[in-house]
Formats: C-alpha cells, sequence, structure tokens
C-alpha cells in the first residue's frame, strides 16, 4: 500500500514539475512582453552599431581627402598577425627638403583578428574602427585593402 | 541458427568500441572520445585531444606582452576576459606596477559579468544535451544582454580584449553602469524561470541525480577544480584563497556541495550565478575615480625570471606561467587550463554508466575544447 502511494505520489509530482515548466513557457507563449529577436536583412537600414564596435580597421580622411598617416611603421609593428603592410615613399616639401610618406597602407582584413592595438598604439590618431561588420566577399583578394585613398595627403599640421 | 547464437555469445563477451566525435553535437567541438561498450554500458572512456590544437603557447614565444593578450582570448573563449586578466596580472606582478583601484573594481565586474554568461551558456546546452531545446532559447536571450554590455564598453561581443598589462584597452562607457544594474535587476527575475524550466524538472533529475559521482578524494587527487570540483566537496576558490584584482574586498561564499555528482555540478553554477551577482551588487555603485590604465613603457621587457599567476575562470583554475630571459618576448609561456584537467576525470566519473549518462556527465563538465588543446 506504502509503496503505490509512493508511486502515486511521485508520478504526480513528476507531471506537477513538468507543468511547473510549461507554465513559464506557456506565459510567454500567450504573453511575449517583449519580442527578443531582431528581423535582421530587413531590419539593415535602421541596425545601429554602438559606437566602439570594432568591425573593421579604417583611415579616416577629410573633406579636402587629406589623413594623418606619417608611415611610421608603429601600428604595422605593433600588430600580431602582419595584417598591417606599410609601403612608405620619399617626397619633396615645400621647402626642398626629403620627407618619408606613405606610399600605400595595406590592410588584410581576413588575417585581423580586431585586437585593436594598431589603432590604440597610433601616435597621430590616424586609423579608427567602423561599424561595418557585413565583411563577406567572393573573391579573396577583395579583403586586402588600401586605406588610404588614390591621391590623398598628409593633413597639414600632423607630424 | 546454433551457430549464430553461438557467435552472438561470443560477442556479447567482447567490448565494443565506438567513436564519439570528432564531430558529435554533444563534445561541443572537436573532442574524440573512444568509447568502449559493453551493451549499453560504458567501460572505458579514452578522450583524444588535438583536433583543434593551434600551438598557442608556442606563438606566444615570438610575440610581445600585449599581443598576447589577444591570443588568451581563443583560449577558453568563454571566459575571455578572466584570461585575459590572468595574463596582464601575471606581466603587472613581474614588473612590479602598482594598478589603480578602478582597474581592479571594473575588471572585477567584467570577469563576474563573464562568470554569469558562462554558466547562461551552460545552463543553455546541458539543457540541450538532455533534450530540452527551450533552454537554449531562454539562456541565450538572458546572455545577449550581458554581451550587448560588452559590445558597447569593449567594442566585441565575445573575445573581448578589454585588459591590457597595466590597465584596461578603453574607459567604461558612460552607460554602462546604468545597463549593468538593468541586468541585473532583470536577471534576479529571470533566474527563478530556470530553475522551473529545468531544475525541478523530473525527467532532468532522474537523468541528473546519482549519475558521474566524483569523490573527494579523487577530485584532490585528478586536480579537479571549478564547479566540478567544488560539487565534489574540494574548496578550491582561488578568489577566495588567493584574491586578485577587487575580490578581498567584497563578501561572497563559496559554493560547496558534497556529492559530486552530475546534478551538482549544475546547481553549483546555479548558484554562482547568483553569488556574482552578489558581487558585482557590492562593486557597481562604488567604481573608484581615477585613471583607466597605467602609463606603460611603448616595449614592455620583464626581468629575468619565472612568474606564475592563477586565477578562477568560469571552469576552474587558470594558471599562467611565464618564464622571461629579460627580452620583449617570453622565454616560455605554459597555462594550466582547468579544461583539460578536468577531461582527465571523465574516465572515472563514466564507468559503469550507461552511454546516454556519458553525455549528461560530459556536458556537466562544461568543457571548452580550444581550451584543452590551446
Amino acid at each position: 500500500m506504502r509503496s503505490i502511494y509512493n508511486y502515486l505520489k511521485e508520478v504526480l509530482m513528476g507531471v506537477w514539475s513538468l507543468l511547473k515548466g510549461m507554465k513559464v513557457t506557456g506565459s510567454y507563449f500567450f504573453s511575449p512582453s517583449k519580442i527578443v529577436t531582431q528581423k535582421y536583412p530587413n531590419n539593415r537600414n535602421k541596425l545601429v552599431m554602438f559606437d566602439r564596435f570594432k568591425g573593421e580597421v579604417i583611415m579616416p580622411h577629410n573633406e579636402k581627402n587629406e589623413h594623418k598617416c606619417t608611415g611610421c611603421g608603429i601600428c604595422e609593428i605593433n600588430c600580431p598577425n602582419g595584417s598591417i603592410e606599410i609601403i612608405s615613399k620619399t617626397i619633396a616639401t615645400e621647402d626642398g627638403k626629403k620627407k618619408r610618406a606613405i606610399d600605400k597602407h595595406i590592410y588584410r582584413l581576413s588575417m585581423c583578428t580586431f585586437c585593436a592595438l594598431c589603432v590604440k598604439s597610433c601616435p597621430s590618431n590616424a586609423l579608427a574602427f567602423s561599424q561595418e561588420f557585413e565583411h563577406a566577399v567572393f573573391n579573396r583578394a577583395l579583403l586586402i585593402k588600401v586605406l588610404n585613398k588614390p591621391g590623398s595627403q598628409l593633413m597639414k599640421g600632423v607630424e | 541458427m546454433e551457430e549464430q547464437v553461438k557467435t552472438t555469445g561470443i560477442n556479447e563477451q567482447e567490448e565494443y568500441v565506438i567513436n564519439m566525435g570528432p564531430q558529435h553535437p554533444s563534445t561541443h567541438g572537436v573532442l574524440r572520445l573512444v568509447v568502449s561498450l559493453k551493451g549499453e554500458i560504458v567501460k572505458n572512456v579514452e578522450p583524444h585531444v588535438g583536433y583543434i590544437h593551434r600551438g598557442i603557447e608556442k606563438m606566444c614565444e615570438s610575440i610581445t606582452y600585449p599581443q598576447i593578450i589577444h591570443l588568451t582570448d581563443r583560449m577558453d573563449y568563454l571566459s575571455a576576459h578572466i584570461n585575459n586578466e590572468a595574463v596582464c596580472l601575471n606581466v603587472e606582478k613581474a614588473l612590479e606596477i602598482e594598478i589603480p583601484d578602478r582597474v581592479k573594481v571594473i575588471r572585477t565586474i567584467m570577469a563576474e559579468l563573464t562568470r554569469i554568461q558562462s554558466h547562461q551558456l551552460f545552463w543553455a546546452t546541458f539543457g540541450m544535451d538532455l533534450g530540452g531545446l527551450t533552454c537554449f532559447f531562454y539562456g541565450l536571450r538572458d546572455r545577449e544582454r550581458i554581451l550587448d554590455i560588452w559590445e558597447e564598453t569593449c567594442g566585441s561581443r565575445m573575445i573581448v580584449s578589454y585588459s591590457c598589462p597595466g590597465g584596461l584597452m578603453y574607459d567604461i562607457h558612460p552607460n554602462f553602469q546604468k545597463r549593468v544594474k538593468d541586468f541585473i535587476k532583470y536577471f534576479r527575475k529571470t533566474l527563478p524561470e530556470y530553475d522551473q524550466l529545468l531544475t525541478g524538472n523530473v525527467i532532468f533529475r532522474e537523468r541528473t541525480m546519482g549519475i558521474g559521482k566524483l569523490s573527494l578524494e579523487d577530485a584532490v587527487s585528478f586536480g579537479v577544480t571549478g564547479p566540478v570540483g567544488r560539487a565534489a566537496g574540494f574548496s578550491c576558490d582561488v578568489r577566495k584563497y588567493e584574491p586578485y584584482s577587487a575580490y578581498d574586498r567584497v563578501k561572497f561564499n563559496e559554493v560547496l556541495f558534497t556529492e559530486g555528482d552530475t546534478y551538482h555540478r549544475y546547481l553549483v553554477r546555479m548558484e554562482e550565478m547568483r553569488e556574482s551577482m552578489n558581487i558585482i551588487d557590492q562593486l557597481i555603485d562604488n567604481i573608484p575615480e581615477g585613471q583607466y590604465a597605467v602609463k606603460m613603457k611603448p616595449v614592455i621587457k620583464l626581468p629575468e625570471g619565472e612568474y606564475y599567476q592563477r586565477v578562477e575562470t568560469a571552469r576552474g583554475e587558470l594558471g599562467v606561467y611565464i618564464v622571461s630571459d629579460g627580452n620583449k618576448n617570453p622565454f616560455r609561456i605554459k597555462f594550466r587550463s582547468p579544461n583539460f584537467v578536468n577531461l582527465a576525470a571523465l574516465n572515472m566519473m563514466s564507468k559503469g554508466f550507461k552511454i546516454a549518462d556519458l553525455v549528461a556527465i560530459s556536458g556537466s563538465l562544461d568543457l571548452i575544447i580550444p581550451d584543452i588543446d590551446r
């Protein structure tokens, strides 16, 4: 008699524990207080990323097509994976002196681990992170980017 | 007919060896378990590791100390911040730098958030391993809030790289405190739901109670740490015994059980989430003012010698051992990862149980395979 009682109690308690779980899921099913999922590709226009989000490394240019990169190579040294390569050239300044400037600031997105050491260590704040996160391309060569725009120059006053 | 009976009779005497993994949903990565079975009973489990070995320790020998940080993210990716902290603390200890209080407090808050999100993901996947898909959605729903806090402050969602030798990469975002308080308020309300959904569930209790017992002696002799060790009664919380960062100024309990079965390993993690919330509550309102990083030299060189620092990650004790010869790169670096040690106890725990229980036991170890292989 005792064992039957215990058995029945176990069954009922088991069913009760299942119902308790169902209550939680049921309450969310019938009264969702807030929809937590996002309809991603459809909300692409309204999607705002946080301003610190590490999307990809960019070199901000002003409206006169000038950047702040002096070509010192500190970002290249700091990068742990060798995803930055700087090709520099010597140019003649107005007063006739020779000066080092960047020819190409090559950034390989495919090798980047987004550790932010390049952006952090840049002495002239020439690099920044963009909020772009859709990096998929059809050709691997497209992931090698030249950060300085063609024809761009060093901003005046940046040494 | 008689021959057939005879042959099956012989086969019953033999052990049946199968591969669980490397591609198996319940091993949470590329872990290969060679399981010897007798019928449905597990006789022996032999873990084969190395499928995701990337040579992180060797790689560290050729890069500088600030660059090592981003590699430690990729070992135990669910305790990424705590791994960063371990290396930073070790480098700071070697250089004998005094770290501002602000950094210590922020690191502690971030570490406890890391612990909460890791245990949330454990809850989610453990439920899923045992056949309850609901848990997965509920766990990830709440974890998303912590990831958003990180995205705002650190810039990344999971592999944060937020600590650096000498302090933090950036100061906290102005919204950080408000968001963390909102999260704690929200999670205190939703954590009882976890208990209603899974902890009390009769199927879950039947499948975990008394399964995969680990005695205190075995736990100590295997060197098992973290929630697995504490469920067996092995008091091994580094935060208590060797307080680092701001753990010496907060009050919290070390969660201890004596049973050591799968169910109690699960319970330790549920209780730890509550303790982590208490720790954050004590710290979030009084983050001291000050610098968020000490000015370091551009090239960090550790003095010659050997340095060791251990921290408590979400899965146990992580030790970082650095041998320096005075250069800018370490001569040798060794990570004592908790998962590798915990995995060693799997064979002893699962002997004599059914193969379905092996899934529950390995799930309750909360293994992260990249941390095992490194």
